[in-house]
């Protein structure tokens, strides 16, 4: 069979930058496989990805070398018109690619721009609307849709054209974890039904092995180090060496011991056989203690039966009561709409509750402004560059002190420590620019503990980052919350980033506080875990078929991760 | 949240329409508003403006912040006017009859008062008008139109792309002034002006930025779709002319000549009921 994507000694180099970001990449994928693009950022899997819709050399110039065949087709030649009859590349911002208006008119924006009839359009869009379960939602605007929905409709606006080769760069990245398996789950049944060939890009390697995949390709420094099949792949260190994340249960079987073979078909966990590793497993779970983590801190924010609704009838948040102890990191999880972000901004007064009260230090905060909120209790937005808006590294990280008249030789002492707590020290006088992404995320941390908040609520702070950064980041975080005592709470909806650096998760569903317990027991509640749109951890899985407690498997796994993470 | 002016779908006859109907109507309303003083004319348009404007099932709160913006320029406008020539509308009308003195050189004249009422229901029978037109009309199926009167489908595609982001930028602007208001950089009237201004900047970068990251997106995302690709474009949400539009397309033609020619008929733009 001749390969539908074809590279061979393929070579490509960015026109702004010095090296290759591929080198010497051979690869073939044959019609109807469907392939796992995987590795750290900066790897090159999102410009492999680009060289096959011809973006790359399209839209983004530079050189290269080797030859390229997709479908019969150089893309070079092709262009980018030409290969989006071939290639259908659904991207990671499920809003920025969300044309149209409705739903419909986002279905027919191909069609549009091919001139096809009207009523031929109708028709295509009827059935591509049936292929991706939006029929009932035609009419509607994308602010009326969840986040699932809308990347169900960037899959329709490709599957229109009768592509040959379904591209994924990076689906999951900005969906909540039961979300996120529903796209692979329809992912698979479209490559199914359509039998077309499927290439995902992805980082979050266990959440797209929720569906059987034929091959995956680990890339690192431009190269491929690994093409394998998962089987073969899993038994392996490759993963967990290139900084790509394995499944927690193969981590949690390799920290048993276990010497893991491809017979015993380690894709998925509810196939996998692991009856030959039962002993191990029991015997590693009762040699780690079972750690107990008590926090006795007096509170330091405590929210008491709060309710709020943005339209009268319509209730975001109902009853809501929890409290924080000092010195604590907590999460905040559940779906997208759950009332994270609310909950947030009624911290930080942005908006007022209808109903209940909010104590910082037992004391009601409902006089305090905005501004004065924030010198206690500091806000970081999502992406940073929501925040930044001045030039120089001090200057941005000074703003908040400078508008609140504080001396200048004090704004300097102060900015310079928080620099140097937040290793942007030397580069203090670099401009902003000149910063990689996950270093502008570190400013706009600095430029909030600069006021010496006691409180920090981060909004995702690790949506969109691969594992290396989110590493550094959450570590970053971490050293905060021990070396300063800083009290963390994060909105998130990374089930990883909870179960490993928070010591309590408070779930939100449909509005209602539904559980507030260890990151270990959410993830084993099944119940919980279905309402909230969270995935139940594959540990709990393992644990079940080894016979152990899952919620007790899942504190030694985390506890002993958080060790090995400490030695490192 | 409230989004000023926007697009609503309801069920009535003047959504129904084709935008091109309603860019006409709405066109040759204004222009036979702004050409014509002649007072029965003008009520008999605010008449029917109203109708309309009730027919559409607009809501009051989905223009209400825009109709006190324009109430706001139209009480700048009428004071302006009688501050610079108290006595235009004697020389209109070509009389004079001082009604109570003002100031001196500011009497209040009955003919200015008249004009001047004049200008105001000018001003009630364009702003219907508008209302109807921007709230009723589906802003993919006018871009639609647009392209179908002959302007370039690129240039009636931005009119729709923009109004398709317009709702996501402004919850992005709020999201960032609440942001940079916990940091201290105060935005509410509790702020100097000159502050205010000066601190707009701490808003306007990162909203520029972040809107820069999104165009980037967007842009790739429509090439990738084939935006461009041909020199012609068909529309999902085109319409094509129904008896409707025929109907009203005539009708609207046939009433602003006839509003022209009854303010014409005396040789000029106004109607004096006091020679």
């Amino acid at each position: 069979m001749e390969p539908i994507i074809e590279f061979s000694h393929y070579s490509f180099r960015y026109r702004s930058q010095k090296e290759p970001t591929l080198t010497d990449i051979n690869l073939k994928i044959y019609p109807g496989e469907k392939i796992l693009i995987t590795g750290p950022s900066g790897c090159g899997k999102s410009t492999l990805a680009h060289c096959i819709n011809a973006l790359i050399p399209c839209s983004f110039a530079g050189e290269t070398q080797g030859t390229l065949r997709v479908g019969g087709l150089d893309p070079k030649e092709a262009g980018v018109f030409g290969m989006s009859k071939v290639v259908g590349t659904v991207l990671q911002d499920t809003d920025g690619q969300f044309i149209g208006l409705t739903v419909a008119e986002d279905l027919a924006f191909a069609l549009e721009n091919d001139a096809v009839a009207q009523d031929e359009m109708f028709r295509k869009v009827d059935r591509v609307a049936d292929i991706v379960d939006m029929k009932n939602f035609l009419r509607h605007s994308p602010s009326e849709l969840s986040g699932g929905q809308k990347q169900r409709v960037s899959l329709g606006g490709v599957l229109v054209d009768d592509v040959k080769v379904l591209l994924f760069d990076e689906p999951l990245a900005n969906l909540d974890p039961a979300t996120g398996k529903h796209t692979i789950a329809l992912i698979d049944d479209i490559r199914k039904s359509q039998n077309v060939t499927v290439v995902i890009i992805e980082h979050r390697v266990e959440d797209v092995l929720y569906k059987d995949v034929d091959r995956i390709i680990v890339m690192s420094e431009g190269r491929i180090a690994a093409d394998m099949r998962p089987d073969e792949l899993l038994c392996t260190d490759i993963l967990p060496s290139h900084g790509v994340r394995e499944p927690l249960y193969i981590a949690a079987l390799k920290h048993a011991g276990c010497r893991l073979a491809p017979e015993d078909h380690p894709q998925h966990i509810e196939t996998m056989r692991v009856d030959r590793y039962t002993q191990q497993v029991q015997n590693w779970f009762h040699a780690a203690p079972l750690p107990v983590r008590t926090n006795t801190n007096p509170a330091a924010l405590e929210l008491r039966g709060i309710s709020f609704s943005y339209q009268p009838g319509e209730p975001v948040l109902n009853d809501i009561s929890f409290m924080i102890r000092k010195g604590e990191m907590v999460s905040i999880v559940g779906k997208n709409g759950a009332g994270k972000s609310t909950t947030a901004s009624l911290i930080c007064g942005f908006h007022k509750p209808d109903r209940g009260e909010i104590l910082l230090n037992g004391q009601d905060i409902s006089p305090l402004s905005i501004k004065e909120r924030g010198e206690k209790i500091g806000f970081v937005m999502q992406s940073p560059n929501q925040m930044i808006s001045k030039a120089m590294i001090s200057e941005e990280v000074g703003l908040g002190l400078a508008v609140r008249g504080v001396p200048q030789s004090e704004i300097t002492e102060r900015v310079n420590e928080t620099l140097k707590i937040c290793g942007l020290y030397p580069m203090r006088n670099w401009p902003v620019n000149a910063l990689s992404f996950g270093q502008k995320k570190r400013v706009s941390i600095a430029s909030i503990l600069v006021m010496h908040p006691e409180i920090l609520i981060l909004d995702e702070p690790t949506a969109g980052q691969d594992y290396r950064h989110y590493t550094g980041i959450m570590e970053f975080l971490k050293q905060l919350n021990e070396q300063l005592g800083l009290t963390i709470l994060m909105i998130t909806h990374d089930m990883h980033l909870m179960l490993e650096y928070t010591d309590r998760a408070i779930v939100l569903a449909d509005g209602q506080l539904i559980m507030d317990s260890t990151p270990a027991k959410v993830l084993t509640d099944e119940k919980a875990a279905d309402r909230a749109y969270l995935k139940k951890t594959s540990l709990y899985d393992l644990a079940v078929k080894c016979g152990l407690k899952p919620d007790e498997f899942a504190e030694r796994f985390i506890d002993y991760e958080r060790a090995e993470g400490a030695e490192k | 949240m409230n989004r000023l002016l926007s697009f609503k779908e309801k069920d009535t006859w003047i959504h129904r329409l084709s935008g091109v109907t309603k860019l006409l109507f709405f066109l040759l309303w204004c222009i036979t508003s702004a050409l014509t003083y002649d007072t029965r004319v003008l009520i008999a348009m605010i008449i029917i403006s109203l109708t309309i404007f009730v027919i559409s099932k607009t809501e009051w709160k989905q223009v209400s912040t825009v109709f006190k913006l324009v109430m706001f320029f139209m009480v700048l406008n009428v004071i302006a006017i009688f501050i610079m020539s108290p006595y235009q509308g004697c020389a209109i009308y070509g009389s004079k009859t001082i009604l109570a003195p003002f100031l001196p050189g500011h009497a209040l004249t009955r003919e200015e008062l008249f004009y001047l009422f004049n200008v105001v229901i000018k001003y009630f029978t364009v702003t219907p008008a508008i209302f109807i037109f921007m709230v009723t009309t589906d802003p993919s199926e006018f871009a639609a139109s647009m392209n179908g009167v002959g302007i370039p489908y690129s240039i009636a595609y931005s009119v729709a792309i923009a109004l398709r982001y317009i709702p996501d930028i402004q919850d992005e602007y709020h999201k960032i002034k609440n942001a940079q208001e916990a940091r201290g950089i105060e935005m509410s009237a509790k702020a100097k002006l000159t502050d205010r201004i000066r601190r707009t900047s701490s808003i306007i970068f990162p909203l520029l930025f972040s809107t820069m990251e999104r165009i980037d997106v967007v842009s790739n995302a429509m090439e990738l779709r084939g935006f461009g690709k041909k020199k012609k474009r068909t529309w999902y949400a085109h319409k094509d002319l129904r008896l409707a539009d025929y109907l009203v397309i005539v009708f609207t033609v046939v009433f602003c000549v006839a509003a022209l020619v009854l303010t014409f008929a005396d040789g000029n733009r106004f109607w004096n009921p006091f020679g």
